[in-house]
């Protein structure tokens, strides 16, 4: 949308290929179809349910038995996400960008074969190529697993109620499914391998662990499951999930209407013929490396997004990246994205907001002598009038003592993490110390005051 | 003689507590002295000041209450199957929100206690700069003497005396949130945050509900904000008497009010009957009963106000000042509760920092809230012109919203820039669920002198609505359409 500002021709070219389930769905992406959009929509769903129990407490009344009824919510959700891919096409179509549901692949220099749904081909020629193809959910590679088990790229347009849940993986999104289904009446049990939240505070995420344990989350730790049998067919039906433990020979079963597999993401790059045109991509991770102006080996092909060599995976870096790189390409403009201190929030039950540098990281980038740790439990006030945990929200600053004690770290554990946390991202972009915090004003009562 | 204390806290509320607190830690031998004066009504409450008992803590809770009534009928939206409409009890709500109260009261007791806090629950008086005669309930009398004292007793209600029946028969905001049954028919007449607020979470649980104004909602705020957060109120269900004044307030057979008023558009004059009439007038410095005269304590002779310096310091040596007494201050707990720490800093901790009041962030709990910091549009015109400032401004739909179907005309923000080459933000404005989480980070960038572009540089987190912040880009100049489209 930005480069047809400024008068260019472009095409842009999207195609879903269909989960193992068969799933599939419109323009946007990840984000807008089976990411963010309706994964913060679900979130809300379950937030609701906890405001129904804290409302009896400040004077409302009902039935004390309120039920959730997965059906009306998945199709309010879908309904919604329909009404943005569609306000897409109309964005496109008003911007006179070109838009082809197919699928495209590099077959020679400066070209492109797309391929629609009904196997049409066409062949298309450009001065420069963007490649934002994202990625797919990983499987486990075990018996049963593509056949039987969901993944995200399912579940939010699930036509039936998952039911007793198993949720395989500990990234933040087996977090967050796990989290609003349980908060949605299911029974749900998450299989972590090791650690959770890889790459994240594991302060934090030991916090987020232990919060969701108390909420009705089961866990079993350090096991892989190995293979699943289908018991039952059925809306949902009924699964058998053996497993075996990480470290010695335990083995376990268990029985699940649904299995959904977060282990991880891999990139859609190893079909497009990226090799056609020589595009590096790193063998192992399928990721492809780009220099700060977010250009691959090959000067006309470009790439943001996902996709990209250690950058991170969320939907305004690659929004922002896209932007700044038409920006540079065709307005004359020299800024590059920023990829340091971008906030982010994990919207599970207890949700997490965080900015720069995760305990740990700032240890062995800084040393130990020379970071301060600020921190706080805190009890929304909202909580205390139902009752509600009251050492259980937690706020951490990190301090880099030899440059004026300035902010390189900033997390929260609390209700609303990412409206609190965003500011404060503001705020350590402007190199914010601990001195100007300490000297500003809170706003009260407000969690983020703290 | 020697004085008995270090430091003598005449009021305990948010700016006394943490002043006395703060000199405890330092080892320094301290009073406070906290004393309710019952409302005309009989209300009164214990140790924490307007804020815990009468102000912030009850009115965000009963915010609270209104919040999750919209929750239930969102909750709908999202698949959870409540048989409508539901009802709200004010009495469930009143005690819970009343026994927290009191657990807070009983909590700063303790706190005081073991922070070694001398504390009586008596009124002081002037005798001279260095003693106070403190009176109990019964009229016991005790004299304290001390090196340094801070006057910190707040302010009450005002009644608008000169409209009859005021007094007798209304209440105000001293009352409301101790009534044990249900305010009724509720008419809240002038405008200021309390007043707004009040009507906001009495419609959300289900009250009749009227505010009237004789002029402009929210002096002192950006304007525009303040029309669109009594447009929300309207479309929430609020009732708005504009361009009203209340002339008097009578008590029927029934038990319930008669309220006469003026409407100066039409002219004419107009009555309707309510059980609750809550007078929010605007509040008075609590300095009655202190005799400042007696030791020449300089007060504005407009507001009754302490005048103080940029050390809180007033006219007269070792006596201090601090929070909603004070002249020219914000009245708000957080600048309170900052001055009184900063305050035994200096006096016994070797400091001399003064506190800030610049940039002071501060939200308003409306059904719809709004959360600011810095110079309204307004007055940043008047300080650099328009021609040297910059709007960026935005409406935007918070998700949440969307599948709850709810409307979102008034969800807005808007930032004030200088237009020169470095784009400082003078002020944020922001209208939506969570101002107030919203704007704290801001407040901190502002006080970090943030800019425009270090705010544009700044990634957006993702769904939130704070995220739109760091979108702006359609200025008001452009007279482009702000509405954001799109993910």
């Amino acid at each position: 949308q930005e480069a047809a500002k400024y008068d260019k021709k472009v095409m842009v070219l999207d195609f879903v290929t269909p989960t193992p389930l068969g799933n599939s769905w419109g323009l946007g992406g990840t984000c807008v179809n089976v990411g963010c959009i309706p994964k913060k929509l679900m979130h809300q769903a379950a937030l609701l349910g906890q405001a129904l129990q804290d409302s009896c407490k400040f004077g409302w009344q009902f039935t004390e038995e309120v039920k959730h009824n997965w059906m009306t919510m998945t199709e309010s959700v879908q309904n919604y996400i329909g009404s943005l891919n569609w306000g897409y096409r109309v964005a496109l179509r008003e911007k006179k960008v070109t838009y082809e549901n197919a699928y495209g692949e590099f077959v020679g220099p400066h070209t492109v074969k797309a391929t629609n749904k009904r196997g049409v081909e066409k062949l298309y020629t450009a001065e420069r190529f963007l490649i934002a193809t994202g990625e797919r959910p990983r499987y486990l590679g075990i018996p049963g697993d593509k056949e039987y088990c969901i993944s995200s790229d399912d579940l939010f347009s699930l036509p039936y109620c998952p039911g007793k849940t198993l949720v395989v993986g500990a990234s933040y999104v087996a977090l967050e499914c796990a989290g609003f289904l349980v908060g949605l009446g299911l029974d749900v049990t998450v299989m972590v391998r090791s650690i959770l939240l890889r790459g994240f505070d594991q302060d934090m995420a030991n916090k987020i662990g232990e919060y969701m344990e108390e909420h009705g989350i089961k866990f079993i730790r350090e096991f892989v499951p190995i293979k699943v049998e289908q018991i039952e067919e059925g809306t949902p039906g009924r699964l058998k999930v053996i497993a075996k433990s990480t470290n010695g020979n335990q083995i376990i079963e268990g029985e699940y209407n649904t299995v959904l597999i977060a282990i991880g993401r891999d990139s859609c790059t190893r079909n497009i013929g990226l090799d056609k045109v020589g595009v590096k991509i790193n063998e192992k991770t399928g990721k492809i490396p780009v220099n700060d102006e977010e250009q691959t080996n090959v000067p006309y092909i470009y790439a943001v997004g996902d996709i990209l060599q250690d950058k991170l995976e969320l939907t305004p870096v690659a929004i922002q990246a896209g932007r700044l790189l038409v920006q540079r390409l065709y307005a004359g403009a020299t800024t590059k994205c920023d990829y340091v201190n971008v906030p982010t929030t994990v919207f599970t039950p207890l949700e997490y907001g965080a900015c720069g540098y995760s305990e740990e990281a700032a240890v062995e980038k800084f040393g130990e002598e020379n970071i301060e740790v600020y921190h706080s439990h805190f009890w929304p006030l909202e909580w205390t009038v139902p009752s509600r945990d009251n050492n259980k929200c937690y706020a951490k600053i990190i301090c880099n003592i030899q440059d004026n004690e300035r902010v390189i770290g900033f997390h929260v554990l609390g209700p609303n993490a990412g409206e609190v946390t965003q500011g404060f991202a503001a705020a350590i972009k402007c190199g914010m110390t601990k001195e100007q915090l300490d000297s500003t004003i809170g706003i009260h009562p407000v969690c983020a005051e703290v | 003689g020697k004085n008995e204390y270090d430091l003598l806290v005449i009021g305990g509320g948010s700016g006394g507590l943490a002043c006395a607190k703060e000199a405890a830690q330092f080892g320094r031998k301290v009073a406070v002295l906290d004393y309710v004066e019952p409302s005309p009504q009989g209300t009164k409450w214990g140790l924490g000041g307007t804020c815990v008992n009468v102000g912030c803590i009850p009115k965000k809770l009963m915010h609270q209450a209104a919040l999750l009534g919209s929750a239930l009928k969102d909750a709908q939206h999202y698949g959870w199957n409540i048989a409508q409409p539901v009802h709200h009890t004010w009495s469930v709500m009143a005690q819970a929100v009343q026994n927290y109260v009191k657990s807070l009261n009983w909590g700063h007791r303790v706190q005081l206690q073991d922070k070694k806090v001398k504390y009586f629950n008596m009124k002081g008086t002037f005798s001279d700069p260095h003693t106070i005669r403190a009176l109990t309930k019964a009229g016991k009398e005790t004299i304290i003497t001390a090196e340094n004292i801070v006057i910190a007793t707040g302010g009450r209600p005002k009644y608008p005396t000169h409209v009859a029946g005021a007094l007798e028969y209304g209440i105000t905001s001293d009352d409301l949130f101790w009534l044990k049954e249900s305010p009724g028919k509720t008419l809240t007449p002038f405008v200021f945050n309390v007043s707004l607020e009040c009507a906001g979470f009495l419609t959300g649980i289900g009250l009749d509900t009227t505010v009237m104004m004789r002029s402009i909602p929210l002096r002192g705020f950006d304007q525009q904000m303040a029309s669109l957060v009594t447009e929300h109120m309207e479309s929430y269900g609020t009732k708005f008497l504009k361009r009203c004044f209340p002339t008097k307030v009578e008590k029927l057979e029934s038990n319930r009010l008669q309220v006469t008023w003026k409407n100066t558009d039409l002219g004419t004059e107009e009555t309707d009957s309510f059980d609750t009439v809550m007078w929010a007038v605007g509040r008075a410095p609590d300095t009655g009963t202190l005799n400042l005269e007696k030791v020449g304590v300089k007060t504005n002779s407009e507001t009754g106000k302490i005048i103080v310096d940029a050390s809180e310091a007033t006219s007269v040596p070792h006596i201090y000042a601090i929070g909603d007494i004070t002249e020219g201050r914000p009245e708000l707990t957080p600048t309170a509760i900052a001055a009184g720490k900063l305050l035994s800093q200096r006096l016994f901790g070797q400091s001399s920092e003064l506190m800030d009041y610049d940039n002071v962030p501060t939200t308003v709990f409306t059904p719809l809230e709004y959360g600011c910091v810095g110079l309204s549009e307004e007055a940043a015109v008047q300080c650099y012109g328009s021609d040297n400032i910059e709007v960026y401004h935005a409406y935007y739909k918070p998700l949440e919203f969307t599948v709850a179907e709810r409307d979102a005309t008034q969800c807005y923000m808007k930032m004030v820039c200088l237009r020169e080459s470095e784009q400082r933000i003078l002020g944020l404005h922001f209208i939506g669920p969570n101002a107030g989480e919203v704007i704290q980070g801001f407040a901190l960038g502002i006080k970090c002198h943030a800019t425009y572009p270090q705010l544009m540089k700044t990634i957006g987190i993702h769904p939130t609505c704070a995220e739109e912040i760091t979108k702006l880009h359609i200025t008001k100049r452009s007279g482009l359409d702000a509405t954001v489209t799109g993910c």
